[in-house]
């Protein structure tokens, strides 16, 4: 109503003034009008400059004297011509209202106060307040001195008044035209969308968050990499084993019973089951031999091998537990070269900071051959650590009690401007692999590296603990890119 | 890997040669030990006392931090590192350690009596003669053996080294072992006697001393060390006596290492009398020291006899994967403090005679002098040969691989579960047995889970026996994530198993979790029913598939749980976690919740 009436006023006029007279001249309400001018201003269909104007406005105390007249009139009207006692006049009127009635009749010489009766001393008044107020009410403009004395009796007050010259606009037009705001069936359905123009979408604004599930950083990394080692030709050994005997995580790997890594401080030992039940013997009778006096062209670590102490069930430290089985397996039968790989949980009884904690997932491959060389170590480790994105490589002498030669595998972190440690590696010893009954020219080489740590690097998660176990912020599951290790 | 200190300057000035930081890095790296941090004597002293950094005056001795192969215990002093380190410059010769030849009867005596078989029943001794310290030297034998002490000797209880200034002594000495109220003497840094039984409470509030108490503790007779005149050279491994303390002065030395490992303590007494000699007045000279036994045994020790190996060339070259000459394998070996010989075996093919020093313990096998050749010849020279050869081509045939069916299932069922809305969780295996049991309103029930001899925390208590405590943890941690939280986990638990060698076994389980404004356990069920039907099981009108079959297990409200049932064995557990455990995992809102075996599935 009141856009057509602005839009239409507009085709035939320059201007607007003022919108409070625009709007008392079309009967509408000014709220109204200014609400539409905005929307229209917004919309550039027209121009508005803003008008301020100070208005008076009756207070509550005006606005009941303007109804029922001043309270010196009323008093002077309550007054008989006769005269009243005092005490008659104060019954007859609102005590406030007769306090100040009583206070203006007498400043207005209406009045006479006599000791017994109150008097008229007028015959007539007139009541000039009750106007004025009447007046201001109805928007006139009063007397300077009148507002004064208005203002000065809190019957008026100023009030800002905000309104609006208006003109056309750059886009004006006599009528707006439709914007949805969306495609809806009933518009398909009607044919109303052919008339339609669809609002401007924000496309500075966020998009809805979409719901759905996730999977956690720490396995999107786990299955690039299984990728990677399957399109290697490797096979994933079953490493669904967590308790294991100190026989096959410590002894059948050559490492002596005084090694530090077998101290309760770096491992965790079993209270329950705390033995284990079953090794194969003449193996075991093997790998006792090789540790106290040597063999296979091997001194040995020259000491008393204790069964009790290869008997003790841990939690293992690492998966080359499992590698070891496996090749032990191996061993029983015809020889056939092998390429293995496993990512499973280990555990170390470590005090826990900011990159360790007391389980971690090991990253393990190994490959066993005949005639395997170091440079077939350092040829698989380029082929494996390239598809990690990383490939530029060197090797650093290492020790490890079961690989010799060991090398700890560096690589050039662009980001970090250094050589980073991203890995172990080496060849089994022969004093692991012969009391197996592995064929004398038959080497292993094989490497290991965390899972934890090539993801922190890759996900920028500098606390390991916000990155794996219970602490970990859902919100950082949800929101993290696709791996794509072994995709680039 | 053990780190040692050392002065930089001192380091270089042994060495022969000035390095920048980076090349003397590279030098590590490519022989194997690494620098581990830059330092000074002062600012290792801010750090312990937690003061605020000051600028470093120049005038301060940098000290490096040098990380070295734990096997390689002639490495853990300065002296070590830098003869190592000349000789693999090649601006040193390895030296020849000599055994001074006296005769028997001139030799310092070590009687050992039989009482010492029942604690620690060996010893070994030697002299250094006409040796000349200084306040850096001797600061540097005084730390070997407490590196050595750290870690070949493990804290004491293999080997024990006792340092003596000979001429404080009388020899014969004997190696006793006494009831410890009959041993008293004055040990180093008191001046009081004591009784070997007191001595022991007095160390009790000794930070460093104590912790090698419990070694003879509560043995009934102590080890004892006497010179010919009763005076107590040592109560091993504890202690020594004040009377024969070394000084700055001492010019003859007289060292004995205890034992209960014969193999280690030779070792011990070789690195401590080779890397020392190097301050004697006879260079390279050691004297030896007769140990006889009660049944008439008698050792001379030390024996720094080399240990010799003969390795095919072939052996060698074929494992590195690098032609090589004869020659250039030992001009490699002889820079790696291995001396050795080319020699022709019967069969006309080339080999290596090697001599391994008594330095080079480490070295057991041929492979461990392939792998010094490798190091000398630069592991970063040895051609990469992932084309030449084709590692990934065995035998020119291809290969044809099976998955391993537990983790291709595992993965499958972990992308239907993220497809169903719920979002994957990786809790740990490790908890406490209050959060596998009590926590889950399980008081009493242990049976089925394995327990941890020695965690360091309560936190590692146990390995969990179901994905509850972790994924009801989860959700404590997250109490701030918008509701509903959706979560699911597939892993493992251990539990007992008789039947297997180690006695406990993995099972892979798959539990999912629900939390709203309502339990939800409908979604619950729903799930269970689309994971069924994934798995190819249609619900539940054929009982001999799967169904739900209310239960009352303790975990979960009474009337709103069901344990779910495949081929007639219970497989899992399903319902609306019980308010009791919401609130001791400090959940404040509703959970459902199910788990179950997936192993049962192929």
């Amino acid at each position: 109503m009141a856009e057509e009436t602005i839009l239409g006023y507009l085709a035939k006029n320059q201007e607007i003034a003022d919108s409070g007279e625009f709007a008392a001249q079309h009967g509408l309400n000014h709220d109204d009008v200014v609400n539409v001018i905005k929307s229209l201003h917004g919309f550039r269909y027209v121009d508005a400059q803003d008008i301020k104007r100070e208005t008076w406005v009756l207070t509550d105390e005006g606005k009941t004297y303007a109804a029922s007249g001043s309270p010196e009139v009323q008093l002077f009207l309550a007054i008989p011509p006769e005269g009243i006692p005092l005490e008659e006049l104060q019954k007859k009127l609102d005590p406030l209202l007769f306090k100040i009635g009583r206070a203006q009749a007498a400043k207005n010489k209406w009045v006479e106060m006599g000791k017994q009766l109150v008097s008229r001393k007028v015959q007539h008044v007139d009541d000039t307040v009750k106007d004025l107020l009447l007046q201001i009410e109805r928007g006139k403009v009063i007397d300077q001195d009148d507002i004064k004395a208005l203002k000065g009796r809190k019957l008026i007050a100023t009030q800002t008044w905000n309104g609006y010259s208006v003109r056309k606009g750059p886009e004006y037009a006599p009528q707006r035209k439709k914007f949805a705001a969306d495609l809806t069936r009933e518009m398909l359905q009607s044919g109303e969308w052919k008339n339609l123009e669809f609002k401007e979408y924000n496309f500075n604004a966020k998009g809805q968050p979409i719901e759905g599930g996730h999977l956690h950083p720490l396995n999107k990394v786990r299955h690039q990499l299984r990728m990677i080692f399957l399109q290697m030709g490797f096979e994933e050994m079953p490493t669904d084993r967590f308790v294991e005997s100190s026989f096959w995580n410590f002894d059948a790997l050559f490492q002596p019973q005084q090694h530090p890594a077998r101290d309760s401080h770096d491992t965790f030992y079993m209270k329950v089951p705390a033995i284990t039940k079953e090794l194969p013997e003449d193996y075991v009778e093997r790998v006792k031999r090789v540790h106290e006096s040597g063999g296979y062209g091997s001194r040995g670590y020259e000491y008393d091998w204790n069964r009790d102490e290869a008997n003790k069930n841990l939690l293992r430290t690492h998966t080359t537990a499992i590698s070891t089985r496996m090749l032990y397996l191996l061993a029983q039968k015809p020889f056939t070269p092998k390429r293995y790989f496993s990512i499973d949980r280990v555990f170390r009884n470590e005090a826990v900071d900011r990159t360790h904690l007391a389980e971690f997932h090991q990253i393990e491959g190994l490959i066993c051959d005949r005639g395997l060389t170091l440079g077939d170590l350092i040829g698989v480790l380029h082929d494996f650590f390239s598809r990690l994105g990383m490939s530029k490589l060197r090797f650093k002498p290492a020790y490890n009690p079961y690989t010799e030669p060991s090398m700890e595998i560096f690589s050039y972190h662009e980001g970090f401007g250094k050589w980073v440690e991203v890995g172990n590696s080496g060849m089994f010893r022969p004093e692991m692999l012969l009391p197996m009954g592995l064929p004398e020219d038959v080497r292993v080489i094989a490497w290991g590296l965390s899972l934890e740590r090539p993801t922190m690097i890759l996900y920028g998660i500098n606390n390991i603990r916000d990155l794996f176990g219970h602490k970990v912020d859902l919100g950082l599951i949800k929101a993290n890119p696709i791996c794509r290790l072994g995709v680039d | 890997m053990p780190t040692i200190s050392v002065g930089r300057d001192r380091l270089f000035a042994a060495i022969g040669q000035t390095y920048t930081q980076e090349e003397f890095e590279d030098l590590c790296f490519r022989f194997g030990i690494e620098l581990d941090d830059v330092t000074t004597e002062k600012a290792i002293i801010r750090k312990e006392k937690h003061l605020e950094e000051e600028e470093d005056g120049d005038d301060e001795e940098v000290i490096y931090k040098i990380e070295v192969p734990a096997n390689r215990y002639d490495l853990l002093c300065l002296e070590g590192i830098a003869q190592a380190l000349r000789i693999f410059n090649g601006l040193q010769e390895m030296p020849t350690y000599k055994v001074v030849n006296i005769s028997r009867k001139s030799m310092i005596k070590m009687h050992v009596k039989p009482e010492t078989s029942s604690i620690r029943p060996y010893v070994l001794c030697a002299v250094l003669r006409g040796i000349k310290f200084d306040e850096v030297t001797y600061n540097s034998f005084i730390d070997l053996q407490d590196k050595l002490h750290q870690n070949i000797c493990r804290r004491r209880t293999l080997v024990a080294i006792g340092t003596h200034d000979l001429d404080t002594l009388h020899g014969p000495f004997t190696y006793e072992a006494l009831p410890p109220s009959s041993i008293n003497f004055v040990p180093l840094k008191q001046e009081k006697h004591f009784r070997a039984d007191e001595l022991m409470g007095f160390y009790k509030s000794d930070l460093k001393l104590k912790k090698f108490l419990h070694i003879i503790e509560n043995s009934p007779v102590f080890p004892v060390i006497y010179d010919y005149k009763r005076t107590v050279l040592s109560l091993p491994p504890i202690i020594n006596g004040a009377h024969s303390a070394i000084t700055l002065k001492t010019k003859n030395v007289f060292i004995e290492c205890t034992a209960t490992d014969l193999t280690k303590a030779k070792i011990v007494l070789n690195t401590v009398v080779t890397t020392f000699s190097e301050y004697c007045e006879r260079k390279f000279e050691i004297e030896p020291v007769e140990v006889i036994y009660s049944n008439g045994k008698s050792v001379v020790c030390p024996d720094l006899s080399f240990y010799n190996m003969e390795v095919p060339l072939s052996y060698i070259t074929g494992a590195i994967g690098v032609p090589l000459e004869a020659d250039e394998v030992t001009s490699l070996l002889n820079r790696m403090q291995l001396c050795a010989e080319q020699s022709v075996s019967g069969d006309n093919n080339s080999n290596i005679t090697v001599s391994v020093p008594p330095t080079r313990n480490d070295v057991l096998h041929p492979c461990d002098v392939m792998e010094d050749v490798a190091i000398a010849y630069g592991y970063n020279n040895v051609k990469d040969i992932t084309i030449a050869k084709g590692y990934n081509v065995s035998k020119g045939r291809a290969v044809s691989l099976k998955p391993l069916r537990l983790e291709e299932f595992s993965h499958l069922i972990r992308l239907e579960m993220a497809m169903c809305g719920f979002t994957e969780v990786m809790s740990f295996i490790l908890c406490s047995l209050n959060d596998n049991f009590a926590m889950l309103n399980h008081e009493g029930d242990r049976s089925n889970a394995v327990i941890i001899e020695n965690p360091r925390s309560s936190e590692n208590e146990t390995a969990r026996t179901s994905l509850m405590p972790g994924i009801l943890k989860t959700v404590g941690q997250n109490k701030g994530h918008p509701k509903p939280i959706k979560i699911f986990e597939v892993g493992d638990i251990v539990l007992l198993d008789e039947t297997t060698d180690v006695g406990a076994t993995n099972r892979r389980q798959l539990a999912a979790l629900y939390c709203g404004a309502t339990a939800g356990y409908e979604i619950i069920h729903g799930l269970v029913e689309r994971i069924m039907l994934v798995i190819g099981l249609v619900p539940p009108d054929d009982n001999t598939t799967f169904y739900l079959k209310p239960s009352d297990d303790p975990e979960f409200v009474m009337g709103t749980q069901a344990s779910i049932i495949y081929k007639g064995k219970r497989i899992g557990t399903s319902g609306i976690v019980h308010p009791e455990v919401l609130n001791k995992f400090d959940i404040p809102d509703p959970c459902a919740y199910f788990e179950l075996s997936i192993q049962c599935f192929f």
